[in-house]
């Protein structure tokens, strides 16, 4: 066994304790001929400190594209030729994606939308759809709306919303390479609100944007650092209009490494499959992932792409014996 | 009539590709016009608007 992963056994999954900025390196150092034990070793650390039931999540796009940012992966933003037209969700067709999503099983339905920051509008909005959604469905309200003011904070602690997503992306060193309409300092900022406010912190971001395999694991460990409640891991889908439209995919096996490396950087997490796992890994390498650090996934489609059924995730959930965890026990 | 996916004539050139990617994604143009329409992706499906013709759902 790689000595990498002897010490990992010792210290993470003995004492719960993640690896270092090093330690990660090290990991998604390691050959092809050690990812089996690896990602073995992932998912008993998984099991031992997170237990087998999966969280299952819905994501809808309140407010879609014409976004000022110039987040260089996403159709979303304005300021690239991307075929992606700005849209609005009303509130019923809100309302009955979060009915759709609980139906599944899903204890979880989070509200996005493509923007810098809300706005008034985008704040009533909020107010008048989550209030329609917790009248209308028995689900969890999460949010996702960009960078926040400490009044919106607030607000949206007092709608209900119970956790809030906004993915630092990429490494500190590797950001400004992604975006330059912000820093990754001000996301930093939002996040340090949330958490403060007592809302869940979702946090992660995406693998595959050209950083290099260093700036991986900084990016793993500036996560552990931050310590969400949840960490999204999306998989570059490169999208066509975008500065990162003719990127590779990331390789299914660099996937499956990063998957255990974040598991074994952050023990105790949500670990969710978000994006980009369809074309990165295919049926065959969602399973392995549940297998080697996951704990959550986001069923059915994206914001602006299409996803698996979420029949087949929750058939393959069923296959593993990994239990949906259910909407009481996230209280 | 146009690729829904890139917009460009069906006729010409090869859009296997462009049907391939539209397994995990929605269509963005029009095939009778090529406008760019308004699309929503939701969980469990998407629609897709042109002003001139209409209403698509997948």
């Amino acid at each position: 066994m790689p000595d990498i992963l002897d010490r990992a056994r010792a210290r993470v999954l003995t004492d719960g304790a993640g690896l270092s900025e090093p330690e990660i390196l090290e990991v998604l150092r390691l050959p092809d001929e050690d990812l089996p034990e690896l990602l073995q070793l992932a998912h008993d650390v998984r099991m031992t400190w997170c237990g087998p039931e999966v969280e299952v999540e819905g994501i809808v796009s309140l407010k879609t594209g014409g976004c000022p940012e110039d987040c260089h992966f996403c159709s979303q933003s304005g300021l690239f030729a991307s075929p992606v037209r700005a849209v609005w969700l009303d509130i019923p067709s809100l309302v009955k994606a979060a009915q759709q999503t609980a139906a599944t099983g899903a204890s979880e339905f989070c509200i996005v939308a493509a923007v810098r920051g809300p706005d008034k509008r985008l704040m009533d909005q909020m107010r008048e759809g989550v209030k329609a959604i917790k009248e209308a469905v028995d689900i969890q309200v999460a949010a996702s709306l960009g960078m926040l003011t400490q009044d919106q904070v607030d607000e949206l602690v007092a709608m209900g919303v119970h956790r809030y997503n906004h993915n630092l992306e990429t490494c500190r060193s590797y950001f400004p390479n992604v975006v330059t309409t912000h820093s990754f300092e001000e996301r930093w900022e939002t996040l340090t609100m949330v958490r403060e406010s007592g809302m869940e912190v979702c946090c992660g971001g995406i693998l595959g944007l050209g950083e290099t395999v260093e700036q991986r694991a900084e990016f793993a460990a500036q996560l552990a650092e931050l310590d969400p409640h949840e960490v999204p891991l999306n998989f570059l889908n490169p999208r066509p209009g975008t500065p990162l439209g003719d990127r590779p995919v990331v390789e299914g096996k660099d996937a499956l490494r990063a998957i255990a490396a974040f598991r074994l950087a952050m023990p105790k997490t949500i670990l969710r499959y978000a994006g980009g796992r369809e074309i990165t890994l295919g049926d065959l390498g969602t399973r392995e992932g549940l297998l080697g650090g996951i704990n959550a996934v986001i069923v059915g489609n994206y914001l602006t792409t299409l996803g698996r059924p979420a029949t087949a995730d929750l058939e393959l959930l069923q296959d593993l014996k990994m239990p949906v965890k259910s909407l009481s026990s996230t209280f | 009539m146009f690729c829904d996916r890139c917009g460009l004539p069906a006729t010409d050139g090869d859009h296997t590709a462009c049907a391939a990617a539209r397994e995990l994604e929605p269509p963005r143009f029009c095939p009778s016009c090529r406008r760019r329409m308004k699309v929503q992706v939701i969980p469990t499906g998407w629609t897709a608007t042109c002003v001139e013709h209409g209403l698509r759902e997948g």
